[in-house]
């Protein structure tokens, strides 16, 4: 049974993900993350100032469901099943402390230097967060789907839009990791 | 009824994305490094048994549990938009080391700070809504 205490491989994590998407399409659903954030500013009345929020968020109120079912998940997985420590790679742990002088990995699920509650008092922190937060959310809806709506239901069903828009996040990322970070974090 | 089902798939990928560590930060940044299979095993498995699964769907024409098509529809085709919004995702995918499902996943598991970034995602979604019709699509 620790199995399920420790982090969970790839050839398991990978199969789950796809029966999340096969129990969303059973129920009549889609699978994909962002669409509920389309949702939310239509539910906080962003409909009055663009018509893009005017429509039935009401009839869309099942993805704010399974956005507090993530929120729970998460809480659990957290607390109740074990280790959260991610290893990742020797070499990249190494580039990350002698880089950006972020020397956590190995020791936690998330970098204290940017996610502990006292990292906030650097305004550049917030910045950072605010400013990744921003071109996610506008970047996912301008190109219609996140990791998991194009990454996962659309390369499943075979849509060329969404391996565009795959191409697009990891030209994105690249850009931003290689030739932005040094930049930002110096 | 409906909701408990909706809400315990939710459950259930707040779980997978925290335990297979898709949520965290340094995997992200590992994956941009390529300094591990993990991420792209993660996603290439899902994909691979999502398109063995919605091919069989197809052919066999299996249902929804009301009896209805599935959610299946084609998306519309452009290169703009899809490029564009996907290179600008990538961008802050990157910069804060999350996407929309973690930022959820990370909030249940009480890291205060992924609040800005759901704040700004939100803000993101709105700036969207306003600009939509000036971008190209």
């Amino acid at each position: 049974m620790n199995i399920i205490y420790e982090p969970w491989p790839w050839y398991v994590g990978g199969p789950l993900i796809a029966l999340v998407m096969f129990l969303l399409l059973f129920a009549g659903k889609k699978f994909g993350m962002s669409s509920n954030l389309r949702t939310v500013c239509a539910a906080m009345g962003a409909g009055r100032t663009a018509n893009y929020f005017d429509f039935d968020w009401k009839s869309k109120r099942w993805n704010l469901m399974v956005v507090l079912g993530a929120i729970i998940g998460g809480f659990i997985a957290s607390n109740f099943m074990g280790d959260s420590r991610v290893g990742i790679h020797p070499k990249v742990a190494q580039q990350l402390s002698e880089d950006y002088q972020i020397t956590s990995a190995g020791e936690g699920y998330m970098p204290p230097e940017i996610f502990a509650v006292d990292a906030l008092d650097d305004p550049f922190i917030i910045a950072v967060l605010l400013i990744g937060g921003i071109l996610v959310g506008f970047g996912a809806r301008y190109g219609g789907g996140c990791t998991s709506g194009h990454g996962v239901s659309g390369l499943s069903n075979l849509q060329i839009p969404s391996l565009i828009a795959v191409i697009g996040f990891f030209v994105g990322g690249m850009i931003m990791i290689h030739l932005l970070y040094p930049l930002i974090f110096r | 009824m409906r909701y408990i089902t909706y809400l315990s798939i939710g459950i259930l990928f707040g779980i997978i994305m925290f335990k297979s560590e898709a949520a965290s930060w340094f995997r992200i940044y590992e994956m941009f490094h390529f300094g591990s299979f993990h991420m792209y095993g993660l996603m290439g498995s899902a994909v691979v048994i999502g398109i063995i699964g919605v091919q069989i769907i197809k052919q066999k024409n299996i249902k929804t549990i009301d009896g209805e098509k599935m959610n299946l529809k084609p998306k519309d085709l452009s290169v703009r938009r899809y490029l564009f919004g996907g290179t600008i995702f990538g961008l802050g995918w990157a910069l804060a080391g999350v996407c929309p499902g973690p930022m959820y996943v990370l909030a249940g598991a009480g890291y205060i700070s992924i609040l800005i970034v759901i704040v700004g995602a939100l803000i993101g979604t709105f700036l969207y809504g306003l600009l939509k019709k000036k971008l190209p699509h």
